[in-house]
């Protein structure tokens, strides 16, 4: 194992990330040549392609159902697949993915259940999945703040031993926050496997990427932390899924972490809550959608013939038995109180009493006395 | 029996954790070579290597943060914040992730570490060394927040919070940290979540922790002298809070003061007087009485001395605890006819010029000594 503190031979600044990203499908579906990257052959283009029209029938979905009430809120990835898929796919089983709050698409690719994805959401718990059983951290909210986390697992990993690197999602606003700076630098001090991926979708709510940061790209961070940057179409998501597991097997090697910056976009509002009327225009929505991801992986496999219309039509069909499954299992009704029927479908049961059950390892005297309190007040003695 | 400072038995604790279990890893700011600003991980890296004890980055948050990711995947990181005011950078990965995730992620995933923070004030520290931070993390759930008032205690509290399922925050009282007991290494004392009696006694009860027990058991001296019997209670929980120890000598006595550094004002003695008072209230011959630290930011060294609770400021809470039958020596004071009434529920007693006594006189009673 690598001591921490035998850096002894600086190594090579690393060169700046270009401004202009890396691309290896452009938007009309044509590859494209001169890249230093190898594009993914057409099996793994042809898993990319339906897990984003999987990923994206389950984000219409789910969004659909916030408008109905069956979600709290949905912060939507619509436009956004092709980072969260391509950084997800390139990562080994015992690696562990470090996902933020509009990450849903990438913990459903993760082969997490779908239900099991939106339980935050729901509003049923915080969390709903065991992190250990899929290497993925539970969903983070305070922008950044799990960075670190990835850099301490990794870390711990390579003491016993193991070959685990960790990709970090991260967007533009959260490059802002001392958090990322911090993670940054403590994941290239110590060397450890973390790949960050920012998803730039140039909007942080209302706020656009140009009040967050004066970097020629964000990538360009990376340099100052003695880290490798790369500038990535992010609708691209042979040109992500290249880089990311580019840049994990560097990190794997000691190569150190790096940072991705890939360019997309959030087609979406911020949540079902949100306005975007007030902050943006819409001919700037269209432009993006002139770069669909979906779109142009679709084209790029019919020209070249691995892609026809039955294929097309089976994977549809799949994502489509998806987004009935989630419809039916997330809309039973809730009791009152918060309290769901044990046999009911679509997640755990909850009773008020698992308040209480995970706050410490045993419940302390104080919040056994809060818990038969509330028992006792469900019961009205 | 050997003369060991607290500082000496917390870095004892931290070399037979490292030694009894790999996973454990100590590093902080300066915690390396140097063996921190106090000293506690004197030797640690010699003995036991760069991987087990090293020096991080300068920065608070990511030294918890990446803790918790090693604790999630099997480590148990021991972090040291080099002074109270310096562990503040670290507050929301403490506030949002370290108290949370077990409850989060529904046992899935629990953290077994620990935050040692050197606490407090008494060492002439200039600004932003001195502060008495507990009451943010206490009021933390999911946090257990442990302070040692002695060194056996130092050495005990450690080994139990580095063996603790659940996350700690280990407040380690600065100005303690030199103070010598003969003691037998290793110890275990009582459990770390229950509060104990250091010093029994019948009229009052004192309650203490960290940095103030001593404090307390000095005051408890003189009050003897004075022919007042002070029980002193050290809680060294703060969080959970032992109440059955509290309660039960607080109703013994009848009579509670509590005592910290951090300013009185929304401090945990606040917390502890509720807890009291909610308790004990028909054993309580007198008003659960708080002594603490200014309610200014912390001053510079040369002015500490106004600030930090003494004995004499504990003797002085103790006269007010109405030992006197008469303690009205003259009738309190009636509203006048033209004085707006106090705020009162109770509407028949609450008018101006009442005749009976009115809240606002039964709250009169206060301060001035007889």
């Amino acid at each position: 194992m690598k001591r921490i503190d035998d850096r002894a031979e600086p190594a090579p600044a690393p060169t700046l990330p270009s401004t202009e990203p890396i691309r290896l499908v452009d938007r009309k579906g044509h590859r494209v040549v001169d890249s230093a990257y190898p594009t993914p052959d057409h099996g793994t283009l042809l898993t990319l392609l339906r897990s984003m029209v999987i990923g994206r029938r389950f984000d219409r979905q789910a969004g659909a159902l916030a408008r109905q009430g069956r979600l709290a809120v949905y912060p939507s990835s619509y436009g956004q697949e092709a980072c969260q898929i391509g950084g997800v796919l390139a990562l080994a089983e015992h690696d562990w993915l470090f996902p933020t709050y509009r990450d849903c698409v990438a913990l459903v690719t993760r082969g997490i259940d779908p239900v099991d994805t939106l339980t935050l959401m729901r509003g049923d718990w915080h969390n709903g999945y065991d992190p250990g059983r899929y290497r993925c951290a539970p969903q983070c909210t305070p922008l950044a703040t799990n960075a670190s986390h990835a850099v301490g697992l990794t870390y711990a990993a390579r003491r016993k031993g193991e070959d685990v690197a960790a990709l970090v999602l991260m967007g533009d606003g959260a490059t802002s926050e001392g958090d990322a700076h911090e993670a940054y630098n403590f994941a290239a001090v110590w060397n450890t496997p973390v790949v960050f991926l920012i998803q730039n979708n140039h909007w942080a709510i209302s706020v656009p990427v140009r009040k967050q940061s004066a970097a020629p790209t964000l990538a360009h961070k990376a340099i100052g932390y003695g880290m490798r940057g790369y500038h990535v179409d992010g609708n691209d998501a042979a040109a992500v899924y290249s880089v990311v597991s580019h840049a994990l097997g560097e990190a794997r090697a000691g190569g150190g972490p790096a940072i991705i910056e890939a360019q997309t976009y959030r087609l979406d509002p911020h949540t079902n809550s949100d306005a975007p009327q007030r902050y943006r225009d819409e001919s700037e929505v269209e432009y993006w959608k002139e770069r669909d991801p979906v779109a142009r992986l679709e084209a790029l496999l019919r020209a070249e013939g691995r892609l026809d219309d039955a294929e097309l039509d089976r994977v549809a069909a799949e994502a489509e038995r998806l987004a009935t499954d989630l419809r039916e299992r997330l809309s039973g009704e809730r009791s009152p109180r918060g309290t769901r029927d044990a046999g009911r479908r679509g997640g755990p049961a909850l009773s008020p009493d698992d308040l209480f059950t995970h706050v410490y390892a045993a419940a302390p005297p104080m919040l056994a006395q809060q818990r038969q309190a509330l028992l006792d007040e469900l019961r009205g003695v | 029996m050997t003369e060991t400072t607290m500082a000496q038995a917390l870095n004892r604790a931290l070399r037979d954790a490292l030694a009894a279990d790999p996973d454990v890893l100590v590093y902080g700011e300066d915690v390396g070579p140097l063996g921190g600003v106090f000293r506690v991980t004197d030797g640690l890296a010699a003995e036991f290597g760069a991987e087990r004890c090293f020096d991080s980055p300068l920065a608070e948050a990511g030294i918890v943060g990446t803790a918790v990711g090693m604790a999630m995947h099997g480590g148990r990181p021991v972090v040291e914040m080099q002074f109270d005011s310096f562990a503040y950078p670290a507050f929301e990965q403490l506030v949002s992730h370290v108290a949370k995730m077990r409850n989060r992620t529904q046992g899935a995933v629990e953290l077994p570490m620990v935050v040692r923070i050197p606490y407090g004030g008494g060492i002439g520290g200039v600004e932003h060394h001195s502060d008495s931070s507990e009451a943010y993390y206490a009021h933390t759930p999911g946090l257990r927040v442990v302070t040692p008032g002695n060194p056996a205690d130092g050495y005990s509290m450690l080994r139990e919070a580095i063996d603790c399922p659940d996350p700690v925050v280990f407040l380690e009282p600065k100005r303690r940290y030199w103070d010598r007991a003969d003691l037998e290494l290793p110890v275990r004392t009582e459990s770390m979540d229950r509060a104990v009696v250091r010093s029994s006694g019948t009229d009052v009860t004192l309650i203490a922790y960290g940095p103030m027990v001593a404090t307390a058991l000095e005051t408890a001296e003189a009050a003897r002298e004075e022919g007042i019997d002070v029980e002193v209670v050290d809680l060294r929980s703060l969080s959970p809070f032992d109440d059955a120890t509290v309660a039960e000598s607080v109703r013994r006595t009848g009579r509670a003061v509590v005592v910290h550094e951090a300013p009185m004002f929304g401090g945990y003695g606040a917390e502890v007087a509720a807890r009291v008072t909610e308790q004990c209230f028909h054993y309580l011959e007198a008003p659960v009485l708080r002594v603490g630290g200014l309610d200014i930011p912390y001053p510079p060294p040369k002015l500490e001395e106004y600030y930090l609770p003494s004995v004499d400021r504990i003797l002085d809470a103790m006269d007010r605890l109405q030992w006197e039958a008469d303690w009205f020596p003259e009738a309190p004071p009636r509203p006048r006819a033209d004085a707006v009434p106090l705020p009162c529920n109770d509407s028949a007693g609450a008018s101006a010029g009442g005749s009976d006594r009115s809240r606002s006189e039964v709250s009169a009673w206060a301060p001035s000594r007889p």
